[in-house]
């Protein structure tokens, strides 16, 4: 396979207007409802004093958490030299860009003083994971479109693996960082855990595949293009084990805590009786965000059907919410053990399980920044050559090592 | 202020003299505690040009044998101080709260105590910890603050806190006492009444528990081995609350 | 043909950049040629209330224009993070000689003192989020201590 021909779609039919109209129609409440929040104060939301981040954070989080993920196809291709991957590799960089450009808006949007981002990039305290993440963010922008740059510009192909070899080790960092802004909370029985970091990176891995398996089937069977089996096969295989690997981390997670007297009462919550956080756990995140997609995924004939592939996928994408939702929420929903040994209760919710219904504003703001990103693919992929024009079995080389 | 005891007409002026003594004596007394001047050892009052130095630490003893249970005289004094709104009845999960009320049950025995609960004022708080932009920091003479001025309202710091001393302003407010700026979209704790502090008064609190009779909150310098609560901490059986965290609060409890 | 195309191009150029740069330098002219002096021009009309206390502000006129907001930054940091608290540059001194004495503000309308230049800047003023636009209120004068006891004595 020694040329791919990459072109822009066509994107002047009714159809793919009134999709990007559609989803602009999304990300255009999102902005609604970040104006919203921002005038009326965090009042409007279900957020409070207890759990302060709330469904707007459960997006962004996984968003960006899916963007570091969905450079993985890339670095396959570069970094690995699975020649399979490598016209897989600039949508993967589009979609990498468009899901942290997504996450990010809906992170900035939700501050309190949204209107003081200026002060976030001009004053650091560089203990905090948040004032890394400016610069590891900002950077994985750069980083990742220097690497488009150096697979789309032909003059510089030869610098992609050093670029793709760069953005890997980025967003290794930056996901680190994601999953440690949780590890480093010495205060949460949920959190304070080293193992949160690796999780993460894990996490991404299953999380960027699936959104990437979705947007590549969707942009190939909606314009016309030939999409193979091989391709679809051999990333349907690697998602399941993706997906294998991340219910490891959360079997290991869960089974340390388990081990330590003092951790037994969150993991009671979490497991047995926290109501909506258990039943998100067990149904949301192991049974359809991971036993599911495994059954589906591990078999071949049923990962051959299409339709079950992408079903596998939004299985993932679901579990994943769910598991973001039970880590950020239920984590602030269990009360902080100040006094242990002690029963307490108090005017202000100590030792009792904090309510949290998520709102309108917050849902929309979280769907908005969903919209964000595949506003970005959507048009990208129409206006720079992104896609290759077909992906069919007789043009993708099975012989994967380079 | 207490009466003196009936007398018998026969003594009448000496009367006279005795409730003019103690009258003046009260007038006194009331004078000197009603603009909240310090009472126990405090350090020199500091130059209004001149900045904090850590040669200062200010810390809070709480006693808990003299706390009284169902008694939240240092709640409502801090709330009218700082001009927030007292909390709704029942309270609500967005109502800010600087110092509260812990009811402690121990699970075991059964038995119940009542201890007030506010920001702790850490030698290595958290809080200051995972602030993005260095709003929320410790004051050389290690009272934690929260400069609103470049809060962003991230609520990193509610997160981390291990004592739920933090709060998020969710909506506009007006009336601030102008000693006590407060707005939306920013986070607060108490600030061990600063405005206060640096003007060698005593927080609020500790001022109402006095008042009130109870004494069970005492201020001061925990550097001056002279001041009283010095003294206490090294003579007596205090604690901290998650001592195992390490986190060396300026807040201590004993009695407990 | 092309070579002619290429000087077509070429002069077009230079007429722009000719076009660009005479405005520019022009306009310059114009504007500092008309050295603003106090009172002209267009200038923002700010409501001072004299009948409050003191008949000048703690620094000239001229010092605050240009400088009130570095000043109002600096020292905000001085107060918050090291505790210095001077009376001539506290927020509270400004607002106690600057509130009206309509409301005791200083916003509320265009004739009250930081809003009628900010109006006019179209600066938005964020202070008022957070701090009180209004003085603190005078302590009243504490009333002569009434002795614990009275005279005729208290049935109790």
């Amino acid at each position: 396979m020694s040329s791919v021909t990459f072109r822009e779609i066509e994107g002047r039919s009714p159809r793919y207007w009134f999709l990007l109209g559609l989803i602009a129609l999304f990300a255009a409440l999102g902005l609604g409802a970040a104006y919203y929040m921002e005038h009326y104060g965090h009042i409007v939301t279900g957020m409070n004093n207890s759990v302060v981040w709330g469904m707007p954070h459960v997006f962004a989080v996984f968003l960006i958490v899916a963007a570091s993920g969905a450079l993985n196809v890339a670095s396959i291709g570069s970094v690995f030299g699975k020649l399979m991957y490598k016209p897989l590799a600039r949508l993967s960089g589009l979609l990498a860009i468009a899901l942290l450009a997504g996450g990010l808006t809906v992170l900035m949007l939700d501050l309190g003083r949204p209107d003081r981002l200026i002060v976030a990039m001009t004053y650091y305290n560089f203990k905090s994971v948040f004032a890394w993440n400016v610069f590891l963010y900002t950077g994985f922008f750069g980083i990742v479109a220097v690497y488009l740059w150096s697979m789309m510009e032909h003059r510089m192909n030869g610098y992609s693996k050093a670029a793709g070899m760069a953005a890997f080790i980025w967003r290794l960092i930056l996901t680190t960082g994601t999953g440690s802004i949780f590890g480093f909370l010495v205060a949460r029985d949920a959190y304070n855990s080293a193992l949160l970091a690796p999780m993460f990176i894990i996490l991404s891995f299953a999380y960027g595949l699936a959104v990437y398996l979705l947007v590549m089937i969707a942009a190939y069977t909606w314009s016309g293009r030939p999409l193979g089996d091989a391709v679809l096969q051999r990333l349907g295989r690697l998602l399941g084990v993706f997906v294998a690997a991340a219910l490891y981390f959360v079997f290991v997670f869960h089974l340390t805590n388990l081990y330590f007297t003092k951790q037994h009462a969150v993991e009671k919550f979490i497991l047995l009786d926290g109501g909506v956080y258990t039943a998100l756990f067990w149904i949301g995140q192991i049974v359809i965000g991971g036993i599911v997609p495994m059954l589906i995924l591990f078999n071949p004939k049923l990962r051959a059907a299409r339709g079950l592939l992408v079903a596998a996928c939004l299985a993932i994408v679901f579990g994943g919410l769910a598991q973001m939702y039970v880590t950020i929420i239920g984590g602030q929903a269990f009360p902080l053990d100040i006094f242990p040994g002690w029963q307490t209760r108090s005017t202000f919710f100590d030792g009792v399980v904090h309510q949290y219904t998520p709102s309108l504003p917050e849902i929309m703001l979280g769907v908005g920044g969903v919209a964000i990103a595949l506003v970005i693919v959507t048009f990208g992929i129409k206006v720079l050559r992104f896609l290759p024009e077909s992906l069919a079995d007789s043009e993708v080389d099975p012989h994967a090592k380079a | 202020m207490s009466q003196p005891d009936q007398q018998s007409p026969s003594s009448q002026s000496v009367d006279n003299h005795r409730r003019q003594f103690i009258g003046t004596s009260a007038a006194l007394a009331a004078l000197s505690v009603t603009p909240g001047v310090m009472v126990y050892g405090l350090a020199h009052s500091k130059p209004d040009d001149q900045p904090v130095t850590n040669k200062v630490r200010w810390g809070l003893l709480i006693d808990n044998t003299k706390c009284a249970d169902g008694c939240t005289d240092c709640v409502t004094a801090c709330f009218t101080a700082n001009g927030i709104q007292l909390p709704s009845v029942p309270p609500k999960e967005t109502d800010p709260q600087w110092i509260r009320k812990v009811e402690l049950k121990d699970m075991r025995t059964g038995r119940t105590q009542s201890l007030p609960v506010m920001c702790q004022h850490c030698e290595e708080p958290p809080c200051v910890d995972v602030c993005p932009t260095g709003a929320s920091f410790k004051r050389a003479d290690g009272i934690v603050l929260v400069d609103k001025h470049i809060c962003i309202g991230c609520r990193y710091c509610v997160m981390a806190c291990p004592y739920k001393a933090r709060s998020f302003i969710h909506e506009a407010l007006t009336d601030q006492k102008p000693d006590v700026p407060r707005g939306k979209g920013t986070v607060e704790s108490c600030t061990l009444c600063v405005q206060r502090v640096d003007r060698d008064e005593q927080p609020a609190c500790v001022e109402a528990c006095s008042q009130a009779g109870h004494k069970a909150i005492i201020f001061g310098d925990l550097n001056d081995v002279n001041s009283e609560i010095a003294k206490r901490v090294a003579g007596r059986v205090t604690m901290q609350l998650r001592a195992d965290l390490a986190l060396n609060p300026g807040v201590r409890y004993e009695g407990f | 043909m092309m070579a002619w195309r290429a000087s077509h191009r070429m002069w077009k150029w230079m007429v722009g950049i000719l076009v660009v740069l005479s405005l520019s330098i022009g306009a310059y002219a114009v504007a500092s040629g008309t050295a603003e002096k106090a009172g002209s021009g267009i200038q923002p009309t700010i409501i001072i209330d004299k009948s409050r206390a003191g008949d000048k502000c703690v620094e000239d006129t001229a010092y605050m224009r240009k400088n009130h907001m570095k000043l109002l930054l600096h020292e905000r940091d001085e107060t918050v993070h090291f505790g210095i608290r001077t009376k001539k540059y506290s927020l509270q001194n400004c607002i106690s000689c600057h509130a009206s004495s309509v409301d005791n503000s200083v916003i509320g309308s265009d004739t009250h003192f930081c809003q009628s230049c900010h109006t006019y800047a179209a600066v938005s003023l964020d202070c008022w989020e957070c701090h009180s636009s209004k003085p603190k209120p005078q302590p009243v004068a504490i009333a002569a201590p009434v002795p614990a006891v009275s005279v005729e004595g208290n049935k109790k």
